[in-house]
């Protein structure tokens, strides 16, 4: 690994890791501890509607991912909070008609074609230096929102109904949260596809929510373990010349397994 | 003076078209300690959600403490039902009972050396504070019980709603959580939703019985008329586990 980092693209792709762990870890606590896992992805497959209005319409990338994620997490948000009963549908059909809605736009553009493999796995090799300002910004922001609103977050994970009685504005905060997931999915997907933020965003909180007494610390060492297998995934895929995003799922996946048996084994002792 | 805690006027709720609480009166006393009984969707988590601001009323007037449930809310303590809550969240016994102090005072004081203590003391009132670093999901369901109670009681407020408290508490359990609430009456007024009126009736003063509409009795017992109310109840409040015992249907005139 140390003779990989005299690469430039190798010192990007694993501070690119690093930082996606970050947003994966706060974030990713927040998603699962509000069973916001579905709702994640289907403001991920939507965001790839961004992408074909983007190429469609000749504008930046980000104005048309971040616009139709953001949108999506919107109407999201509105109809789980007004229907809760009927939100799991609504958002698998965002979900279908936002990827759909991209292919097609893609279809109609003349001359050029998108690889919908480095959309679902992402390329963390190539990664440019701009980027990961970028994902800097956004994942700092992101932290100092979540430090800000702590406790307020922690009330409407555990309790939304007491958070509301306590004078807690959970609306405002829900639409916070998925304006939040939004933003982390559409800068993370750039760097490592849709498929692994889902994983990241995923499996590493559910792994610290075993062994852990508080949302921060949860964060905390969701965000350890993202890193853990981030770099170990870069590793072996360099070492093997494996594609990076997929070894760095299966070692999360790996991670997960081994977490649950360790977990089976404490409770039979 | 007026010792009227609660006083609800001409309340009228409905939920999609359907009518859950029709033209309701009702008043409670400062000092009371109440059973709210009544079928299932009866309308008793309702009414008690009506009481403390969650749910907005179609009609009628609801007075907490001469105020509006939203101004009154900081003087209310609640005990919600502990079966939709996650045991698995990652959360520690202390951090659940500062969640009560959640919007007193400014956020930079938030959770400041007076919460903890007033957290302490809560904690310490129910016995429970040796156990205020333990992960919630760790506790017996009578423990994380009086973990909500602390929680409830860290306002220290007037009035305490429960809601089912002893839904997942063993009988024992039940019994020391019965006797907790008859000391703690003796400075607050208690409300407390329920379907085993026969454990409780040793320690409540009177009985409400919410079935669309509210008929209260100034006693701890049951009239007929609540009983005709009420069915088909629930069994435990006829025949405490008995087979159902089968009451002529009553006629409104």
């Amino acid at each position: 690994m140390i003779e990989a980092l005299q690469f430039e693209f190798m010192r990007n792709a694993l501070l690119a890791g690093l930082l996606v762990s970050v947003a994966c870890g706060v974030i990713g606590t927040l998603v699962v501890v509000n069973r916001l896992v579905f709702l994640a992805g289907g403001i991920a497959h939507s965001a790839y509607g961004g992408i074909g209005l983007a190429l469609f319409l000749g504008l930046p990338y980000l104005v048309g991912t971040l616009g139709v994620a953001l949108l999506a997490a919107l109407i999201m948000a509105v109809v789980s909070l007004k229907a809760r009963h009927r939100s799991d549908t609504i958002i698998g059909v965002i979900w279908a008609v936002g990827m759909a809605a991209g292919i097609i736009l893609v279809d109609l553009t003349p001359g050029y074609n998108v690889d919908l493999m480095g959309f679902l796995f992402g390329s963390i090799l190539t990664v440019p230096r701009s980027d990961l300002w970028q994902m800097l910004v956004i994942c700092l922001a992101q932290v100092i929102i979540v430090v800000y609103y702590y406790n307020d977050f922690l009330a409407m994970s555990y309790d939304s109904e007491f958070a509301r009685l306590r004078n807690i504005p959970v609306g405002w905060l829900y639409f916070l949260l998925l304006g939040m997931i939004a933003l982390s999915v559409v800068i993370i997907i750039r760097v490592v596809g849709l498929i692994l933020v889902i994983a990241l965003l995923t499996m590493p909180p559910y792994i610290a929510e075993k062994y852990t007494r508080s949302l921060a610390a949860m964060m905390a060492l969701s965000t350890a373990l993202s890193c853990l297998f981030t770099t170990t995934g870069l590793a072996l895929a360099y070492w093997l010349d494996l594609t990076s995003g997929a070894t760095i799922i299966l070692v999360a996946a790996a991670g997960f397994l081994i977490s649950m048996a360790v977990q089976r084994l404490r409770i039979r002792h | 003076m007026n010792d009227k805690v609660i006083d609800i006027r001409d309340l009228w709720f409905s939920y999609n078209g359907q009518p859950v609480l029709t033209n309701v009166n009702f008043k409670v006393a400062r000092g009371e300690f109440m059973a709210i009984i009544g079928p299932n969707g009866g309308g008793k988590t309702t009414l008690l959600k009506l009481m403390l601001g969650l749910l907005e009323p179609d009609r009628g007037k609801i007075r907490i403490l001469g105020l509006s449930p939203r101004q009154a809310v900081n003087r209310i303590g609640y005990v919600p039902q502990n079966v939709h809550i996650n045991r698995n969240f990652p959360i520690s016994v202390l951090d659940v009972v500062l969640m009560g102090r959640l919007g007193m005072g400014s956020r930079s004081k938030r959770h400041s050396p007076a919460h903890r203590a007033a957290a302490r003391q809560a904690l310490e009132r129910l016995e429970m504070w040796s156990f205020h670093r333990r992960h919630i999901g760790e506790l017996s369901g009578g423990q994380l019980q009086k973990v909500f109670i602390a929680r409830a009681l860290v306002t220290e407020p007037e009035i305490l709603f429960l809601d089912e408290p002893t839904a997942s508490v063993d009988t024992k359990g039940q019994g020391d959580l019965y006797t907790l609430l008859q000391e703690l009456n003796q400075t607050i007024t208690i409300l407390l939703v329920s379907h085993d009126v026969m454990a409780l009736s040793r320690h409540i003063k009177s009985v409400a019985c919410v079935n669309r509409n509210v008929l209260f009795h100034d006693a701890a017992e049951l009239t007929e008329e609540m009983v005709d109310m009420a069915y088909p109840c629930p069994v435990d409040i006829i025949a405490h586990g008995l087979p159902h015992r089968v009451l002529p249907t009553h006629e409104d005139g």
